[in-house]
């Protein structure tokens, strides 16, 4: 994870212009300097569980780095680690070997006091909310602050501005039961947010809300990372949340890391069968009608198809394409999205001339053969 | 029935809820942290000590396993020890106290472990030392279970005091047997057994309420 451009990190010199005005979450009277988020590194981290059935390796030799501010997005099936390695940040879990640093510091020696302090540092939000059903919001997102101590006063005015960068100020009277599964997310996103965090660690924080909704809690962590400057890290089983927020993915399979790199590269030019199977869902497969047709030989008149994948910084140029094609060339299925800038996705045609898979190879495309068609017509 | 009759009626059943008030406190008083203990102590536990917690569990289980009649009897040097006396209310509140606790800390401790684990992991991530868990967590969150346990251990213990008159103890159940079955006093019997039923009811309604308005929440 070098050299690459995180969007939305930079966004800390707009906010804090305006944070005399409205500054969301300020901490303690204190500096006012602008927060940014914090760093998290793994080295050689490792989980393995023990239990009667014998030894479950969870995580394998997991080595990573997260910089400040990052949106950063770890996706994997279900049992590939992700959670667990999720959990090592803020030691709900702590790793079998291998180290975790936060802010360049090695958290494994905290003791209970060191650990209380760090995990106020780091907020968490989960997939089925956690909210404290006997507590109002209010109360649920306050608790922070009463067991850190914090003095009335302070607390009221913190959880105040903590409900009115959620949109819940109307509900903090409410007891969770009576809010939606959109509503209970914003409070514990309001909860992890009070203590003035530097890192958000979110444990499939969408999975349990409809697509509308996803889109405005993901809208509203993008936000809060503008804001805030705070570095995101979440874990999902979905491409769609990847794309929608992150500047980064980590690719876990079977406890390793399969692949990583920025979002737009992952999608347009997958490596791993793993980020392949996750990126399923996104993609159009052959269409029916066509891959009862293909055959692997070429036949006289039949056309061939040929699959196109983009992912680079210039969008797909069809004149060029068509000329390398050196002749009629159809469009049969195009998915072309743009993400963090680049021109990303892939599409189907099917061309008449012989030579055109390794004319458009010439010209600097990635073209696949799926095999040839005769013409329908 | 005659006036002293109704003397001796109201008298005992001041008694029987002296008795079980009283012994339901105690009962609450230690049963609240003996179930905290059962459910934080075991291993992967908050406060995690197995050995501590396997030897409390079954200390719980062979209070519970004795009938109450012969706990009333076997405790006799414990309850002169405590209350001084082995005759009369206090005797009787002592044993009740003995027998009720374990009994409704099993009932408290399965509240207790209906908790989401993800609320403990939740408060964990929030900075909550282990007594904030307790504290905030895990009592308050358990409470409609706890105040439904605790209106099953009430009704149990007004059934457990009718034996109290074996000590001299009086209550309702105490008339009931020398009155209303050893004299054959229908009369005393029904008005008895209707107060019982009366106070059970009562309880159990007072229980259900609080337990409905807990839960609406």
């Amino acid at each position: 994870m070098d050299g690459l451009a995180f969007v939305g990190l930079h966004d800390a010199e707009a906010w804090a212009g305006g944070a005399a005005a409205s500054r969301p979450v300020s901490a303690a009277p204190a500096p006012a300097a602008p927060r940014t988020g914090g760093t998290v590194r793994f080295e050689g981290v490792s989980k393995t569980y023990r239990s009667a059935g014998g030894e479950v390796r969870a995580l394998e030799d997991i080595s990573l780095a997260i910089p400040a501010g990052a949106i950063v997005g770890i996706i994997g099936r279900s049992g590939a680690g992700k959670s667990s390695l999720l959990r090592t940040v803020n030691r709900l879990e702590e790793p079998t070997s291998g180290r975790v640093l936060i802010d360049g510091e090695p958290i494994a020696g905290l003791g209970t006091e060191g650990l209380v302090a760090l995990r106020r540092r780091i907020g968490m939000i989960f997939q089925h909310f956690n909210l404290l059903s006997a507590k109002t919001v209010r109360q649920n997102v306050a608790l922070p602050l009463r067991v850190a101590g914090v003095d009335r006063a302070e607390t009221a005015r913190r959880v105040e501005e903590a409900l009115r960068l959620v949109g819940l100020e109307g509900k903090a009277d409410s007891y969770p039961s009576r809010l939606s599964g959109g509503q209970k997310q914003r409070v514990g996103i309001a909860r992890a947010l009070v203590s003035d965090p530097e890192i958000l660690l979110c444990d499939e924080a969408t999975s349990a809300l409809d697509p509308e909704t996803t889109l405005s809690i993901l809208g509203l962590l993008r936000d809060i990372n503008r804001r805030l400057g705070l570095t995101i890290i979440l874990i999902t089983h979905e491409m769609s949340v990847i794309r929608e927020i992150c500047s980064e993915v980590v690719v876990l399979e079977a406890g390793r890391v399969a692949e990583t790199g920025p979002v737009w590269r992952v999608f347009g030019a997958p490596e791993h069968p793993a980020t392949r199977a996750l990126l399923a869902p996104l993609t159009h497969a052959l269409p029916e009608d066509l891959a009862g047709r293909v055959s692997p030989h070429p036949v006289p008149g039949a056309r061939a198809l040929l699959r196109i994948a983009f992912a680079g910084r210039e969008a797909p140029d069809l004149s060029a394409l068509a000329a390398a094609a050196g002749g009629s060339v159809r469009l049969l299925q195009a998915e072309i999205e743009r993400i963090q800038g680049h021109a990303v996705g892939r599409m189907l045609v099917a061309a008449e001339w012989p030579e055109a898979e390794a004319q458009l190879r010439a010209i600097g495309l990635n073209v696949e053969g799926i095999g040839y068609v005769a013409a329908d017509d | 029935m005659s006036p002293q009759m109704i003397d001796r009626l109201s008298q005992a059943a001041f008694d029987t809820l002296f008795m079980v008030g009283v012994s339901a406190s105690v009962a609450v008083a230690v049963g609240i942290p003996l179930a905290l203990f059962l459910v934080t102590s075991g291993a992967g536990g908050i406060f995690p000590a197995p050995r501590a917690n396997r030897v409390v569990g079954i200390v719980v289980n062979g209070f519970r396993a004795v009938p109450f009649i012969v706990l009333l009897v076997a405790l006799i040097p414990f309850t002169r020890l405590v209350v001084g006396t082995t005759i009369g209310v206090w005797a009787a509140i002592v044993p009740l106290a003995v027998s009720a606790t374990p009994f409704f800390a099993r009932i408290a401790e399965v509240s207790l472990r209906e908790v989401d684990p993800g609320l403990i992991e939740a408060a964990q991530s929030i900075g909550c030392r282990r007594r904030h868990i307790l504290l905030h967590v895990l009592l308050p969150e358990a409470l409609p279970g706890i105040v439904g346990g605790l209106t099953i251990t009430l009704v149990s213990m007004i059934g457990a005091s009718a034996v109290a008159g074996a000590v001299g103890a009086g209550g309702l159940g105490d008339v009931a047997i020398r009155y209303g079955y050893q004299r054959f006093d229908t009369t005393v019997m029904t008005v008895v057994i209707a107060i019982l039923i009366a106070l059970v009811c009562l309880v159990q309604f007072a229980g259900d309420s609080a337990v409905r308005r807990l839960r609406a929440r």
